[in-house]
């Protein structure tokens, strides 16, 4: 049996480690399965290291025709499934061809790379890295073995961060006018804000804050767009009177939330909306949508 | 507002619905408290509060549930406070908490945690303070908000920077406490106000009864302010009032504004109240017109009344803020402006108003008369007083000085006092009348001079005389009578010892009971007429200090005014009681020794016996009344008395009855013998045996008629009853009576006797014990020996 199996078996075990990866930082990451694992984190310019061991199952040996390793910024498309636009792609030889009779590692490392982008998980695009290590082999088919991990990148606080104030209505019905204190939050900001009420002639039953997210991928005519409310948090309950004014203060730390991603590659966008969302007594829902921009702000530590 | 076609049935059994869904979350809860399972115990905790979300409960229901909600948010406060337990620094779970999707559990849970943040003192209390009591406005549904912001008053009631508390100091100060309790108070008011705009008209009265529900909540804000320490006069001045009022003033809702001022008046101490009366004031005029301002007010006086008579140190207080001005000009205000205040309100105030003024100046008159005068002026404004509690109202404001000062007299010197009586129907002006009258009575007060006694009648003209001509009204008799006996009391209070002005009293008092009627004066002359006799005794006893012309007060002038007056008596027709009142006079004059005067008085009386009293019993009853008064007066003159004595034997010999005749006549005997010391007294001892002989003879005549009808004792006991006149003047001394005369009367009177057994009347009579008891007299009086014992020696038996 065991015997068996093992003719199916590829040649060789193939392992990636990375060279601080008892220290580095894990982040979870889900799988297509649903299953959560925990990924290295990575940012923009750090040099990415480590050893590929290849170690050959007992008494087998492993011809090959090079072992090499890459580094792949890889952008896949869910509606066009199985096409890959990798934006980055390093390669390290790591061996010559040759036969391998026993364990041997190759260190590898790729210094200072340029990871632009971050990793990214949507509802119809995926963005990730990759350290890809192919043993080449001639007829049996090459030995692939992928490791995933994550980047993410840091931005500073935006130097220009106004708030954002509107007033809207319906004529003779309603007329408010909202103010949210900033335009631009990082991922563990607050929203503060307050929503003013200069006329209501309407019964509402609450007012609500959603994030919404809107990924829009491709371009032109194929463009797909999907939106997705992640937060759904309620401000008022009741009807106000005229003159009151309602307080926000909405965290957004519970939240899954991203950086805004705006025209990655030309292959995808990420943005962020604020919907304030009046429900009447009828269910009616008046709604006024403001597009906010998320950042990830260096000092953000936290295990998310 | 889907509950409107819900009916009780199914409020319950929502409500069942709520406290399962309550209890059910609460136990997860409590599985997780006991886990220290921060993570779950949110999320229980919150599926709990979610239950009161509900929009279906009436108020009072809904308060059923929130008991039970914070029940178990008081588990979840120690399960907070404890670090131990869930490991997050009290600010980390003051975030935390505030992730939770839904506003009202999010604020509950807020409002916990926010205690346990401020007990902690790792934040100044105002901030978490004024963050929670911000962050509340998100609910802005009327009955959640209300109890939800009640939740924040009542976990932060022991946390306030109060002075003393250990909240205080550094940044925070009273005043933030104050601005926190007065914030939340706001947006409670606005949140109460704001249930009446809910829904349609149709369920208005429901919405009515739900508010009155629910106002205590509102209320307790206010309760919590004024037990705030360290609150004082000026921030109460400053900031605390007129934040409160402009809330009040603003809500413009009716019940709201009544409900918060009554508030106001009995949370904040009194002399609070009196250094900012002109602010309440002010805001008492601003109320909506709808609001019961005058309970308001009312409420207001009434306190500081009782503040004021709580200490006398405090009055000095009062009249530094014109404590009076300040009201009775609010009052004034609000009379104004309230149109269609409804009268019984306007005198309500004005009620409450004077008793203000008698306990705080108890000196200044003139402050009662100026509100009597305020009075006087609303009530001429409408057409006639016919609302029976207005009426009372104003009994009780004309009530409220007779009290106050015991003493009429005081009251008579208002002079709005009468003004506003006037206004009075006529029933209750009697009422009034009697009130005041009973008020002298019971004080004793002495009415001691002619200008008061005039005001004192014009108060009390409802009783003196018919108003307005409707005298057709149907009285009770006994109340009437009960009401001029009042009267007539009071004329025999009216007294000054001074002769002169005692005079013009009577003057007055005649004058106004002169207008009574003939239903009045058979009750109203007769205390007149013995008042002025009193007076004539009174000069008659200091006589002759009185001299000069032009003195009022001369016993003559008083009889000849009683002699007018009394004759209007007999033309009432009263003419019994005018006869005994000149009697009375005659008698008194005669005590004056001014013989024309008491002359005069005994032809009245003798003109009317003679053309008004024509009843046989009440002539009977009126020779005996003539013929007594007779025998006492001395003064006059041979001619005078003899004509006088021999009309009077005249009429008693021409009465209907000869029993009556007879007992007239005999009666008459006295006429001429006069049993005194005098040695002048009239002792015609020849006339009186004629008169007993003539009574004799009648009685004889009414014997045979007597026998001609049979059956009759009466005339034996006519003989006895001579006999003992016989008798009583021989015993005088009469020397016409001769112990014969006795004897033959004595046998006569046993013959008939005999007689009259013969006839086979066996009944004994009443004349037997009367003869019996005359013969032991003369066996009594002959045993006696002495003088008496030899004279009656001398008759026979």
């Amino acid at each position: 049996m065991n015997y068996l199996l093992g003719a199916f078996k590829p040649a060789c075990n193939v392992s990636i480690t990375f060279t601080d990866g008892k220290n580095r930082k894990q982040v979870p990451i889900k799988k297509d399965n649903g299953q959560t694992v925990m990924n290295p984190l990575f940012q923009s310019q750090e040099t990415i290291a480590g050893k590929v061991i290849i170690e050959p199952y007992q008494g087998k040996k492993v011809e090959h025709n090079g072992v090499k390793v890459e580094l792949l910024g890889q952008i896949e498309m869910y509606f066009d499934r199985g096409n890959f636009y990798d934006f980055t792609s390093l390669v390290r030889e790591l061996d010559v061809p040759g036969d391998i009779y026993e364990r041997k590692t190759y260190p590898f490392e790729f210094p200072t790379v340029e990871m632009p982008y971050d990793t990214y998980n949507g509802v119809n695009v995926r963005l990730r890295y990759v350290l890809k290590v192919t043993v080449t082999r001639g007829y049996s088919g090459s030995i692939v073995e992928y490791q995933e991990f994550m980047v993410r990148n840091y931005a500073p606080p935006p130097p220009i961060n106004n708030s954002i104030k509107m007033e809207v209505g319906i004529e003779d019905c309603l007329h408010i006018e909202f103010e949210y204190n900033k335009s631009k939050y990082h991922l563990k900001d607050v929203i503060l804000g307050k929503i003013y009420f200069l006329l209501v002639r309407i019964k509402m039953k609450n007012m609500d804050l959603e994030i919404r997210r809107r990924e829009s991928t491709g371009a032109g005519a194929n463009t797909h767009v999907e939106t997705e409310t992640l937060a759904k948090f309620e401000l008022m309950d009741g009807t106000p009177v005229r003159g009151e004014s309602i307080p926000v203060r909405l965290f957004l730390a519970p939240y899954d939330l991203t950086p805004t991603h705006r025209n990655i590659n030309n292959k995808f966008s990420v943005k962020y909306y604020l919907n304030l969302v009046l429900v009447d007594e009828e269910d009616r829902r008046y709604f006024k949508q403001q597009e906010i921009t998320l950042y990830r702000l260096k000092a953000d530590t936290s295990s998310v | 507002m889907r509950r409107l076609g819900g009916g009780v049935e199914d409020e319950e059994k929502w409500l069942a619905e709520g406290i399962a869904g309550i209890q059910h979350n609460a136990f997860f809860m409590h599985r997780a408290l006991d886990a220290n399972n921060l993570r779950e115990v949110l999320k229980y905790s919150a599926l709990m509060l979610s239950e009161l979300r509900t929009s279906k409960l009436s108020p009072q229901r809904y308060y059923d549930l929130y008991m039970r909600a914070f029940d178990q948010l008081r588990q979840l406060e120690i399960f907070f406070k404890d670090e131990s337990r869930h490991g997050l620094p009290v600010v980390d779970l003051y975030e935390l908490v505030q992730h939770a999707g839904n506003i009202l559990p999010r604020m509950y849970l807020l409002c916990t945690v926010g205690s346990v943040y401020i007990k902690s003192k790792q934040a100044p209390s105002k901030d978490v303070l004024k963050d929670l009591v911000e962050m509340c406005r998100g609910v802005q549904h009327p009955i959640r908000g209300l109890f939800l912001r009640s939740y924040l008053a009542q976990v932060s009631r022991d946390k306030l920077p109060e002075i003393g508390s250990d909240y205080e100091g550094d940044a925070n100060t009273v005043m933030d406490a104050v601005e926190f309790v007065l914030q939340n108070f706001t947006e409670m008011n606005k949140l109460w106000v704001r249930i009446q705009h809910q829904g349609p008209g149709t369920v208005r009265e429901r919405q009515e009864k739900e508010r009155n529900e629910l106002r205590d909540l509102v209320g307790k804000n206010l309760h919590v302010l004024g037990q705030i320490e360290g609150v004082d006069l000026d921030m109460y001045k400053e900031t605390v009032l007129p934040r409160i009022l402009e809330q009040v003033v603003n809500g413009k809702d009716e019940l709201a504004q009544y409900y918060l001022m009554e508030c106001i008046i009995q949370v904040f101490p009194d002399e609070y109240h009196l250094q900012t009366l002109e602010t309440l004031l002010a805001a008492c005029t601003q109320l909506m017109p709808t609001v019961d301002t005058k309970i308001v007010l009312t409420q207001l006086m009434d306190r500081l009344s009782n503040y004021a008579a709580s200490s006398p140190d405090v009055l000095h207080e009062f009249l530094q803020v014109e404590a009076f001005a300040k009201l009775n000009n609010a009052i004034g205000k609000v009379i104004d402006t309230q149109l269609e205040m409804p009268i019984v309100g306007a005198m309500t105030l004005f009620v409450s108003l004077l008793t203000f003024a008698l306990r705080v100046h108890p000196d200044r008159l003139d402050y009662v008369d100026q509100v009597l005068g305020a009075c006087v002026v609303k009530l001429s404004s409408v057409p006639k007083l016919e609302d029976a509690r207005a009426m009372k109202q104003v009994v009780a404001l004309l009530s409220a000085p007779l009290e106050k000062y015991n003493d009429i007299v005081t009251a008579l010197t208002l002079s709005n006092y009468p003004r506003v009586m006037d206004h009075l129907d006529d029933g209750t002006n009697k009422v009034m009348a009697m009130l005041i009258i009973q008020s002298i009575m019971k004080n004793n007060s002495c009415i001691s001079t002619a200008d008061k006694v005039e005001v004192l009648f014009e108060l009390i003209k409802g009783l003196i005389k018919d108003l307005d001509g409707n005298a057709t009204e149907e009285l009770d008799e006994e109340d009437f009578q009960e009401e001029q006996n009042s009267v007539a009391r009071l004329i025999n209070m009216l007294d000054n010892e001074e002769p002169e002005e005692m005079i013009k009293i009577i003057y007055v008092v005649r004058k106004h009971i002169m207008t009574g009627g003939t239903r009045r004066l058979p009750f109203t002359i007769p205390p007149l007429v013995f008042s002025a006799l009193r007076l004539v005794r009174q000069l008659e006893s200091q006589s002759g200090d009185i001299t000069g012309e032009d003195v009022q007060a001369t016993p003559r002038r008083i009889f000849q005014i009683l002699n007018q007056t009394i004759e209007v008596l007999s033309s009432v027709p009263r003419p019994e009681l005018a006869l005994r009142l000149y009697l009375q006079c005659a008698e008194a004059a005669s005590d004056c020794d001014l013989e024309p005067v008491a002359y005069e008085f005994f032809t009245q009386a003798f003109i009317l016996y003679e053309e008004e009293i024509a009843d046989s019993k009440a002539q009977v009853t009126a020779i005996h009344l003539i013929v007594g008064t007779l025998q006492r007066i001395n003064v006059f003159g041979v001619e005078n008395r003899d004509t006088l004595t021999h009309k009077a034997t005249g009429y008693s010999a021409r009465l209907l009855k000869k029993p009556d005749q007879c007992r007239a006549v005999y009666a008459c005997s006295h006429l001429f013998w006069v049993d005194d010391d005098d040695l002048d007294g009239i002792k015609d001892g020849e006339r009186a045996l004629l008169c007993l002989r003539r009574a004799l003879r009648i009685a004889n005549a009414a014997q045979q008629m007597a026998n001609a009808t049979r059956g009759s004792s009466g005339p034996v006991t006519l003989f006895v009853e001579i006999l003992n006149k016989y008798i009583y003047f021989y015993e005088k001394g009469n020397p016409h009576i001769t112990p014969s005369d006795i004897q033959s009367l004595i046998e006569l009177i046993n013959t008939e006797m005999q007689s009259d057994n013969n006839n086979g009347n066996t009944r004994r009579t009443h004349s037997d014990p009367f003869f019996t008891s005359t013969l032991r007299y003369i066996r009594f009086q002959k045993q006696k020996g002495g003088l008496i014992g030899d004279k009656y020696d001398l008759i026979k038996l």
